[in-house]
């Protein structure tokens, strides 16, 4: 596709409160082209989740567009925002949360399941996925078996499974240690390199920080500043 | 997408065993308590008809609307044939002619002075006749066999020659009477005269149902004609299924047709039309039609009642189950499942679970069933004071509704629950899914 990935113009999303409401977004302006290595930093309640959920298409903009993918996601069903969501946007959380009862081959193969690939595609497809996490080897393994990087791995494998447009990360490394944040960042700017997947951050962590290419600080709703980082990808060593 | 789902199913016990336990043990209870309750209505039923009524009755018309009198001057004459041409024309029942007496029953002592007097309802029965075989050309099922007899005797034997009878359990306590003792069976012939004769008390019988063991005596029904001066009469003819199970439908339609063959021969030949033959089904008879009704009523609320507590208990289980996998559906939103994909998955599990939960509870209610079917539990310690014709021992009975009723609140209230609670996926919103995953 060409043309921008993300687009939002003066995005803006208002929670009423009572008789208050609280602006999330005050119109918000941004572009994202395809393979950028994008996050969203600033203080809590400057709106980073609340962005990131509406180009997540799991909310929608009090006023402005968000277009996604070139489509206007205001005035999407909800059957038309989760299969903007299937096709094109992949999701990393905090917590993992991965399914328990699954294998991780399995956890990984959901998405390809939702999208009704053949068994033999989607085997390829899992499998690939999971040596670009470095997981192979624990496809049969239980998510109760892994450590937490290893979790976040798993996450990461599914959410670039289906190789979509868009991965949105909400402080992917806030429960890591530093080894595995690393490792996770290193994974995830690799996939960035070699599928030209758009990796769009939340994050406070400066670990996460020093990986960005691009650094879109938010605060009270507004872009206080969008800045390319020329020196990026150069994590210090782990002590 | 359905083996991920079966595998989910499979690997999550609080998805699986817990909830198909929960409905299996629903399910068994359910099936149970209507085999049970079916078990009570036969019970009345079936020792109605082997004691009292037969599941159809020919009479007389002047017999059978003064029954409740024993008008044995109104009893049916040239028995025989008749008798021979129900079985001719009605093969598929078992037919048996009875005469039924009022007396009293006096047992002297070692001088011949009333030691011990009692009335008694006497019931005479072919006894001697399926001993000698005589019905053996005939589809045929001994009195013995239809009154339970060998199965009540508690002291004695049958009668196995004239003049002997069997004592009811009560009655031989109260008169103070044992096997092998005399007594005298005074009572009126069908003219009206005064009828005595010696009996030989053969046996002590326990019917297991109060009534009967108060008052009855059992003779031989050749006896019991000498007696009461009714050569080749029966007060009755009675037709029993020969399973014992009371088809209400057939046996109307049968009635229907002999009282119909019946009015067409008697119009032509211009016959008393109160002594032509009359057939009554086992409901037509002593209100039991009415009973059978109440009891239906009565055993369809508590069945409904009982059905509706196990579903309300079912589909809390599912709406539980809904709310424990909340983070999971959360997910499965997140990622692009749609919101009607999610709600028709989550069915589709309950109907597995309700399905096996449902077949094993079912398999489980009929085997206690069945069971309770064959040995029954004893209640005589609730019946002494009963007049009801029913046996102390109350069993089941599994009938063809007992093979699905548990699937009403095992398959369909789990199916309800997780279709009401799983609404709630449609009402869940996307945008709090973030925040929903953080820490």
């Amino acid at each position: 596709m060409a043309g921008p990935v993300i687009q939002t113009i003066d995005l803006t999303k208002v929670y009423p409160m009572g008789e208050y409401s609280i602006t999330a977004l005050n119109r918000v302006s941004l572009t994202f082209e395809r393979g950028e290595f994008a996050g969203l930093v600033g203080p809590s309640g400057s709106g980073k989740t609340t962005f990131l959920n509406i180009v997540g298409t799991l909310d929608t903009p009090t006023s402005g567009q968000a277009i996604i993918m070139g489509t206007e996601i205001s005035a999407l069903s909800p059957l038309e925002a989760a299969g903007l969501r299937r096709q094109h946007i992949g999701f990393i959380f905090q917590t993992f949360n991965l399914f328990p009862v699954y294998t991780v081959y399995e956890n990984v193969e959901f998405p390809l399941l939702l999208l009704g690939l053949p068994p033999v595609e989607r085997r390829r497809r899992v499998m690939e996925a999971l040596e670009w996490v470095r997981l192979a080897d624990r496809a049969r393994s239980r998510p109760t078996q892994l450590s937490g990087g290893q979790s976040q791995r798993v996450a990461i494998a599914r959410a670039i499974v289906k190789k979509p447009a868009i991965v949105i990360a909400d402080e992917p490394t806030a429960n890591l240690d530093a080894e595995n944040s690393y490792n996770i960042l290193d994974i995830m700017r690799e996939l960035n390199q070699e599928l030209s997947i758009t990796f769009l951050f939340a994050t406070h962590d400066e670990k996460v920080i020093r990986y960005l290419r691009r650094k879109i600080t938010l605060f009270d709703g507004r872009v206080a500043k969008d800045e390319i980082l020329e020196t990026a990808a150069t994590p210090p060593p782990v002590t | 997408m359905i083996g991920f789902i079966v595998k989910g199913i499979l690997r999550d016990r609080s998805r699986s065993l817990f909830p198909a336990l929960i409905v299996a043990a629903g399910a068994m209870l359910t099936v149970f308590f209507y085999s049970y309750m079916q078990g009570g209505k036969n019970n009345f039923i079936e020792t109605s008809a082997r004691y009292q009524t037969g599941h159809l009755k020919v009479m007389t018309r002047a017999y059978a609307a003064e029954s409740d009198l024993l008008p044995n001057d109104l009893a049916l004459t040239g028995a025989a044939e008749v008798v021979y041409s129900l079985q001719a024309g009605y093969p598929e029942l078992i037919w048996k002619p009875r005469i039924r007496f009022a007396g009293l029953l006096d047992v002297p002592d070692e001088n011949g002075e009333t030691r011990a007097q009692g009335p008694i309802n006497g019931l005479a029965v072919e006894l001697l006749a399926d001993i000698r075989n005589e019905n053996q050309n005939r589809r045929n099922l001994p009195e013995a066999e239809i009154l339970n007899l060998e199965k009540g005797l508690i002291a004695g034997r049958l009668p196995e020659r004239p003049r002997e009878i069997l004592v009811g359990s009560v009655l031989s306590s109260s008169l103070g009477i044992n096997p092998g003792d005399r007594a005298t069976i005074i009572s009126s012939t069908m003219a009206g005269a005064l009828a005595i004769a010696d009996f030989t008390v053969a046996g002590i019988i326990r019917f297991g149902v109060t009534p009967l063991d108060k008052t009855m005596v059992i003779a031989d029904l050749e006896d019991a004609r000498q007696l009461l001066d009714m050569e080749d009469t029966a007060g009755e003819i009675c037709g029993f299924f020969p399973d014992f199970f009371y088809r209400p439908q057939l046996a109307a339609r049968l009635a229907r047709d002999f009282n119909a063959k019946v009015e067409e021969r008697a119009g032509n030949a211009g016959e008393d039309p109160d002594f032509l033959p009359l057939m009554l089904t086992l409901g037509e008879q002593g209100g039991l039609g009415d009973m059978i009704a109440i009891y239906d009523i009565y055993a369809f609320v508590l069945v409904a009642v009982f059905v509706a507590v196990m579903s309300l208990v079912l589909w809390n289980a599912g709406l539980m189950g809904s709310l424990r996998r909340y983070g999971e559906i959360g997910l499965r939103l997140a990622m692009g499942e749609t919101h009607r994909h999610l709600y028709f998955s989550l069915l589709g599990e309950a109907v597995v679970i309700g399905l096996i939960g449902s077949v094993i509870g079912t398999a489980l209610g009929l085997a206690v069933s069945f069971y309770l079917q064959a040995y029954g539990i004893n209640a005589e310690a609730f019946t002494k004071t009963s007049e009801m014709m029913m046996t102390n021992l109350i069993r089941a009975q599994v009938t063809p509704v007992s093979y699905v009723i548990g699937f009403i609140p095992g398959l369909l209230a789990t199916i309800l629950g997780t279709a009401v609670a799983g609404l709630g996926i449609f009402r869940r919103r996307t945008a709090g899914l973030m925040k929903e995953f953080e820490a």
